[in-house]
């Protein structure tokens, strides 16, 4: 077991370095100049010159992709152009922020995607099958800005009953600790805040949800239906079970491997890729931050922002590995 | 007539799937019966309806599509098909079990045999401690014959071989001390001598405890092993009804004969081993005469218009064919009918 993350983590190198390379030569490849946005459009020639040569930026790539290789492995993600501040420092929050809203989120997926699966499944042609199915088609064709944008209008417009973007209240802000409010809130012991930061999860959390929820409930069902099925079903039942424990005990169980690995697979879209939720609710998260980097052209922020969505991905499929394992005795990792 | 009571008492039992192609009858106006302490067989080719009947007494026929449109399952005089689905869950492995043809499937592969086993105690048995249903747990498994049960608890189904897992199942059924089981081909999926040793535990639970047992095959041999009286099935009736020994002696119907003689005998050299000829009805095939009628060689042509009814033959023996209408009026004459 030990060995087997050992040896994943090994496997992991190539693919971050690999990553690594493909992320720096695509954003050289970008048309734009560092120097010359932080200088702007009115900037001289010589003092873009002079810009490239504080930045580094005049040596050759390989020199260039090599020192940044080299301060990475030293734990060094580099400084950003624009701030001068050490990306490593910067990111944290940002990426904070992200993760509240995605567990948040996927929290909110995985409870009612899967209890409807699993009751779909349960009631297969039934009307709630009918129509959890329809909502479900429906949830993953929607524009997720049409439906944030739809969620302020209706909640936070209409009613007023949540706020429509940001993540704390603006004149009482959450005094940062880890940056995951949540947790940051109830150290300090502000209830009032932390009932704050749950209600500025809310819109954003239900729009980013709609997509993993709707993927999740279609693949329970499937799932729970082969399981449903099967020999050892009929077993239970003949033994006297409810089908409500033939249904979440053994079936469930046994249908949760497919279900297990979707969840996984949909966790790391939204830790890398929320922007439209973020930029719509206005969330200081990490894909608003290497978004508004490329803007800027902010190479050191956007290599290493996008180096740690990805070794947070890759991170996030060996739990799930290791999770199957935990689930069925008969998976072994050796 | 058997003296001791019948513990289940199937009336006139209707079970009908209702399919896109129609309504298909898989069981059709059966009537049988199982005594205290019986085991009787249910013999019949696939598809001829003999674990719909066993899925129906246990209330879990596949629905939709199917359904028990008619008749009544008596359990100790009560009528099963009444009861409501709780009621039902409570007859299920308390009063009622079953096991079923591949033990391979059977078990939940991610549950430890003894979680297994103590969920079927603990289901009927709740004023059970933990530790007691433990206890009966492993009991059971040992009375089945599996060595190192203790450890068998921990263990998942996957490291158990077909004939041990035949066996858990066994234990499974009757660790509530069911008055009935029924064993949907228990021994098909196994290996000959494995086969063996499954029938004779059965026959011995059935000596020691005193569980009836419902026994649905195909395998006659399986029946001349260990049944007191034998059911034989076709497309959805039974056609014969009889004591094994008598069945063997004097099988009265056609089809019956056929399969008997399909048995393969070590003591014939016979080139080609003999096979009724034709197939199954295909479910859903409205027929108006015997059922039996298109691959019977006594066919004639009443056969084909009109369905006998089931004749008794004589005291304990039921026949559903039209050669034996005759022998309804001579039964107490001799015994023996000659074919012609």
């Amino acid at each position: 077991m030990l060995s087997y993350v050992g040896r994943r983590l090994v496997h992991l190198i190539p693919v971050l370095l690999g990553m690594v390379f493909i992320v720096f030569m695509m954003i050289r490849a970008i048309p734009g100049n560092p120097a010359q946005v932080i200088l702007g459009q009115q900037a001289t020639a010589e003092a873009v010159a002079a810009m490239n040569v504080k930045l580094g930026l005049d040596q050759p790539w390989y020199i260039q992709f090599f020192k940044y290789l080299g301060g990475v492995l030293q734990g060094n993600l580099g400084e950003s152009m624009r701030t001068r501040l050490p990306v490593a420092d910067e990111i944290w929050p940002h990426l904070a922020a992200t993760m509240e809203l995605a567990f948040f989120a996927i929290l909110i997926a995985i409870v009612i995607g899967i209890n409807a699966g699993i009751v779909s499944a349960w009631f297969q042609n039934s009307w709630f099958d009918y129509i959890a199915m329809v909502l479900a088609l429906v949830g993953v064709s929607m524009p997720i800005f049409w439906l944030g944008l739809l969620g302020q209008w209706t909640f936070a417009i209409e009613f007023s009953w949540l706020p429509t973007t940001g993540r704390e209240p603006v004149r009482d802000p959450v005094n940062a600790i880890t940056h995951l409010y949540i947790i940051d809130t109830l150290i300090q012991g502000r209830f009032d805040q932390f009932f704050e930061v749950v209600r500025h999860l809310i819109l954003p959390g239900a729009a980013l949800a709609t997509i993993p929820m709707a993927i999740i409930a279609r693949m329970t069902r499937s799932s729970m239906l082969e399981v449903l099925r099967s020999d050892y079903i009929r077993t239970a039942r003949a033994k006297g079970q409810k089908m409500f424990w033939v249904v979440y005990k053994h079936a469930f169980k046994n249908a949760a491997i497919p279900i297990l690995t979707i969840i996984g697979l949909q966790m790391g879209m939204l830790l890398g890729g929320a922007i439209l939720t973020e930029t719509i609710f206005a969330w200081p998260g990490i894909g608003r931050y290497i978004y508004e980097a490329i803007s800027f052209r902010d190479y050191p922020v956007i290599q290493s922002g996008i180096l740690v969505v990805a070794f947070i991905f890759v991170m996030i499929n060996l739990i799930v590995d290791l999770l199957y394992g935990l689930i069925d005795s008969r998976i072994k990792y050796d | 007539m058997n003296e001791s009571k019948r513990i289940l008492e199937v009336k006139e039992l209707q079970t009908t799937f209702f399919t896109d192609s129609g309504q298909i009858p898989a069981v059709d106006r059966i009537s049988f019966y199982l005594s205290d302490s019986e085991i009787v067989g249910i013999v019949g080719e696939s598809g001829c309806g003999k674990s719909v009947t066993s899925l129906s007494v246990m209330g879990l026929v596949p629905s939709p599509p199917g359904k028990i449109t008619g008749g009544e399952i008596l359990y100790n005089g009560r009528d099963l098909t009444r009861l409501t689905d709780k009621e039902m869950r409570r007859i299920r492995g308390n009063d009622i079990a079953m096991i079923f043809q591949e033990p391979m499937t059977s078990l939940n592969p991610l549950f430890t045999i003894g979680n297994q086993m103590i969920e079927a105690i603990a289901i009927h048995q709740s004023e059970m401690s933990k530790k007691q249903s433990e206890e009966k747990a492993v009991q059971m498994l040992k009375l089945v014959g599996l060595p190192r049960a203790s450890a068998l608890m921990k263990d998942y189904p996957h490291q158990l071989s077909g004939g041990m897992r035949q066996r858990v199942m066994i234990a499974m059924a009757l660790v509530c001390d069911p008055k009935v089981l029924i064993a949907d081909e228990p021994t098909t999926a196994l290996d000959v001598t494995i086969q063996a040793q499954i029938l004779q535990l059965m026959k011995k639970l059935n000596t020691d405890l005193g569980t009836a047992i419902l026994l649905i095959t195909h395998d006659l041999g399986v029946v001349a092993e260990i049944c007191e009286r034998v059911i034989v099935m076709y497309a959805g009736q039974i056609i014969e009804e009889a004591p094994t020994s008598v069945l063997f002696k004097d099988p009265q119907h056609p089809y019956t004969q056929g399969l008997i003689q399909s048995v393969p005998d070590m003591r014939l050299k016979k080139e080609r081993l003999y096979s009724i000829p034709g197939n199954v009805p295909k479910p859903g095939t409205i027929l108006t005469g015997c059922r039996f009628a298109p691959r019977c060689k006594f066919a004639f042509d009443r056969c084909i218009s009109e369905n006998p009814e089931l004749y008794v033959t004589a005291d304990v023996h039921q026949t559903r064919c039209f050669l034996y209408e005759e022998r309804k009026v001579k039964m107490d004459g001799n015994n023996t009918f000659v074919d012609s």
